[in-house]
C-alpha cells in the first residue's frame, strides 16, 4: 500500500517536471513565433482583435519596404566587416596570451593572472569615458577601430580565461617533447596547442561572432554617420523612427537580422554550450 | 607551484636561472598583446577617469580641475542623481534574485535524467542567444497595451492587462521580465555544475531513506552554492550596467521610472558631453557595485560550501 502510493507520488512528480519544462519552453519559443506571425501580415490584420496567429493573407511586403526604409544592405555589409575582423582578432590574441598565461612563468605572472581576473568584473562605464577621449585623439570616432582594436588586444579576459583554462589541462610533456625535438615555443603553440583546443576555438569564435553581431552599446558609444551604422543601431534607429506604426516591417526586419544569429546557433550549438559550461567550471 | 620553484632553485642554480628568465620573456612576449590593451585601454582609463570626475572635461576632451564641483551637482543640482541609483538598484533586487531562482529550479529539473534534455537546453539558451535590438523590440511588441499578445492573453483568463511600459508602475518590471527572459546562459552554468555533484552522494543518501525533497536541500542546494556563487556575482556586475533594453524600449521613461544609472552616465557624456560628470557617475557605480560584491564576498563564508 505505502510502496505503490510512493510510486504514485514519483510519477506525479515526473509529469509536474515536463509540465514545468514544457510551459518553460512555450515562453521561450512563442516570442519568436509571434515575430514570424506578425512579420508575415498586412497592417490591418496586425492590429486585429482577436489576434490571429496564422496570418490570413500572408505578405512579403513587410520584408521589402522594411529593408528599403533604411540602408539595411549596408548596416549588414558593416556588421559582417565588425564581426569577422573583431571575431578574427579575438580568436588570434586570446589564444596567444592564454598560452602565455598557461605556460610561462615570470614573477609577476601570478599578480598579472589575479589582475585579469579582475578585470572581468570591472563594470565598462569605469573604463569608457577616458577610452572615448583617446580614440577620439587618435581621430577614431566614427570609426570602426573602437570596435575592432581593443578585440585584437588579448580579446576579453573572459576568452583568455577560456584558453588559459583549456591550455592548463593539456600534459606539459606534449610541449616538453616537442620543445626537444627543437620546436620553438612559437611552434608549439601553433601545431601542438592550437590543434589540441579546436573545441575552444570553435566555441570562441562563434560565440564572439554572436556577440559582435549584435552588440549595441559601443557602436552607438563610437559610430556616427548613418553609413557606418550596424544592424543593431539600424534596428534602434529604425524603431524610434517608425516605431509603433508599423510594427508588421519592425518584425521582419527584426527577423531578418536574427538570422544569421540563428544560423550560427543551429550548427554551432554544441560550441555555445561548451563554451558557457567551461566559464562556470571554475568560480 | 611555489613549493615547485623552490626545489628547483636549489637543485639548478645557474642552468635554471638561463630557463627562468627565457621563461619569463617568453611569458611577457605571448601576453604583450593583453599587457598593452591592460596598460592602455583599462588601467590608464581607471587613473584617467579618477581624475576626471574632478574636471569639467567636454567632449572634445578640455577642461579644468574643478574641485568637488561634479559630486556637489549630483548631490544638490542634478534632480536625476538619486533617481536613476534607486531605479537601478530596484532593478539588480528584483533580477538578481529571480535570475537565480528561476535558473537554479529549471536546471533542477533539467538535471533529473529527463528525456529530450538536449531539446530543452536549446530552448532554454535561445533566448540568451539572440538578446539584443531586435529581441528587445520584439518584446516591445508583446507588451504593447491594446494589441500585445501578453495582455491578449491575459484578457484570455480574464486579467485586464496594464500598461506595462507606458506606466510608471509597471514599467522597470516589465524590463525586469524581458531580463528574466534571456537567462540562458545562467540556466546551463547551474545545470553544469549539479551534474558535477558525484551520484554516490544521492546513493548513499537514499540508502539512509532520503527522499527526493531531501535530497534537493541536503545533497544538492548546498553542493551547488560555489556555482551559485559565481552566477551570483556575475549577474549582480552585468544586472548594475543595464541599459540596452530600458533604453530602447522606453528611452528611460515613463517619469523616468526606467532611467539608469548607466543611461544617466550615457546621456550626461555623450549627449551633453560633459565627460567630467560622467566620470562622477561612472564611480559611484563603479563604488557601489563594488561594495555590493565585496559583501557578496565576505557573505560567501557563511553560505558557500566547498567540497575538498
Amino acid at each position: 500500500m505505502h510502496a505503490r502510493r510512493a510510486i504514485v507520488f514519483r510519477r506525479m512528480g515526473r509529469v509536474a517536471v515536463y509540465l514545468i519544462l514544457i510551459a518553460a519552453t512555450l515562453v521561450c519559443i512563442f516570442p519568436f513565433l509571434w515575430m514570424v506571425s506578425t512579420a508575415f501580415k498586412t497592417m490591418a490584420e496586425v492590429y486585429r482583435i482577436p489576434p490571429t496567429f496564422i496570418p490570413r493573407k500572408p505578405t512579403l511586403e513587410n520584408f521589402s519596404k522594411g529593408w528599403g526604409y533604411a540602408d539595411f544592405t549596408t548596416f549588414t555589409k558593416n556588421t559582417i566587416f565588425v564581426a569577422l575582423t573583431a571575431t578574427l582578432g579575438t580568436v588570434l590574441s586570446s589564444s596567444f596570451v592564454g598560452y602565455g598565461f598557461a605556460r610561462f612563468r615570470s614573477r609577476l605572472s601570478g599578480l598579472l593572472e589575479t589582475v585579469l581576473l579582475g578585470t572581468m568584473i570591472l563594470p565598462v562605464q569605469i573604463t569608457l569615458i577616458p577610452q572615448y577621449l583617446l580614440f577620439h585623439k587618435l581621430g577614431w570616432i566614427d570609426t570602426y577601430w573602437p570596435l575592432i582594436v581593443p578585440s585584437w588586444l588579448g580579446g576579453g579576459a573572459f576568452n583568455i580565461f577560456l584558453f588559459i583554462q583549456f591550455f592548463k589541462t593539456l600534459p606539459k610533456e606534449l610541449d616538453e617533447a616537442a620543445t626537444i625535438d627543437g620546436a620553438s615555443s612559437f611552434q608549439v603553440y601553433t601545431q601542438i596547442m592550437l590543434p589540441t583546443v579546436r573545441p575552444v576555438l570553435l566555441a570562441v569564435t562563434v560565440m564572439s561572432l554572436v556577440y559582435h553581431w549584435r552588440d549595441f552599446f559601443l557602436p552607438l558609444v563610437y559610430l556616427n554617420s548613418m553609413n557606418k551604422y550596424t544592424i543593431s543601431i539600424g534596428l534602434q534607429f529604425f524603431q524610434s523612427a517608425y516605431g509603433n506604426v508599423r510594427i508588421g516591417m519592425m518584425m521582419a526586419v527584426s527577423l531578418l537580422a536574427l538570422l544569421p544569429v540563428l544560423v550560427i546557433f543551429a550548427f554551432a550549438q554544441r560550441y555555445f554550450i561548451q563554451g558557457i559550461k567551461l566559464s562556470g567550471l571554475k568560480s | 607551484m611555489n613549493a615547485l620553484g623552490t626545489a628547483s632553485r636549489k637543485q639548478g642554480g645557474r642552468r635554471y636561472s638561463a630557463k627562468a628568465r627565457r621563461d619569463a620573456l617568453n611569458f611577457y612576449i605571448y601576453t604583450s598583446p593583453w599587457l598593452f590593451g591592460f596598460l592602455v585601454l583599462t588601467l590608464y582609463p581607471i587613473v584617467s577617469s579618477f581624475w576626471l570626475m574632478f574636471t569639467d572635461t567636454t567632449l572634445a576632451g578640455t577642461g579644468k580641475f574643478v574641485g568637488l564641483a561634479n559630486w556637489v551637482y549630483a548631490f544638490r543640482t542634478d534632480p536625476l542623481f538619486f533617481t536613476v541609483f534607486k531605479n537601478t538598484i530596484k532593478y539588480v533586487l528584483m533580477y538578481v534574485p529571480s535570475c537565480l531562482v528561476i535558473s537554479f529550479v529549471l536546471a533542477l529539473l533539467l538535471s533529473r535524467n529527463i528525456k529530450f534534455l538536449g531539446f530543452f537546453r536549446t530552448v532554454f539558451y535561445l533566448p540568451y542567444v539572440t538578446a539584443g535590438v531586435a529581441v528587445t523590440i520584439l518584446w516591445g511588441w508583446l507588451y504593447n497595451a491594446e494589441v500585445g499578445l501578453i495582455n491578449y492573453v491575459l484578457s484570455l483568463v480574464g486579467i485586464d492587462g496594464p500598461n506595462w511600459l507606458g506606466d510608471p508602475k509597471y514599467a522597470m518590471i516589465s524590463i525586469v521580465i524581458l531580463s528574466l527572459w534571456t537567462i540562458g546562459n545562467n540556466i546551463i552554468i547551474m545545470l553544469a555544475g549539479i551534474q558535477d555533484i558525484p551520484s554516490s552522494y544521492y546513493e548513499s543518501a537514499r540508502i539512509d531513506g532520503a527522499n527526493e525533497l531531501q535530497c534537493v536541500f541536503h545533497i544538492t542546494l548546498p553542493l551547488s552554492t560555489p556555482t551559485i556563487y559565481f552566477n551570483l556575482v556575475v549577474t549582480t556586475i552585468g544586472a548594475f550596467q543595464i541599459f540596452d533594453q530600458p533604453y530602447i524600449l522606453t528611452g528611460g521613461g515613463p517619469m523616468n521610472a526606467t532611467y539608469t544609472v548607466a543611461m544617466h552616465m550615457f546621456r550626461n557624456a555623450f549627449e551633453y558631453g560633459k565627460m567630467g560628470y560622467g566620470a562622477a557617475i561612472a564611480w559611484g557605480l563603479f563604488i557601489i557595485a563594488m561594495a555590493l560584491t565585496v559583501l557578496i564576498q565576505w557573505s560567501s563564508k557563511r553560505w558557500v560550501f566547498y567540497d575538498h
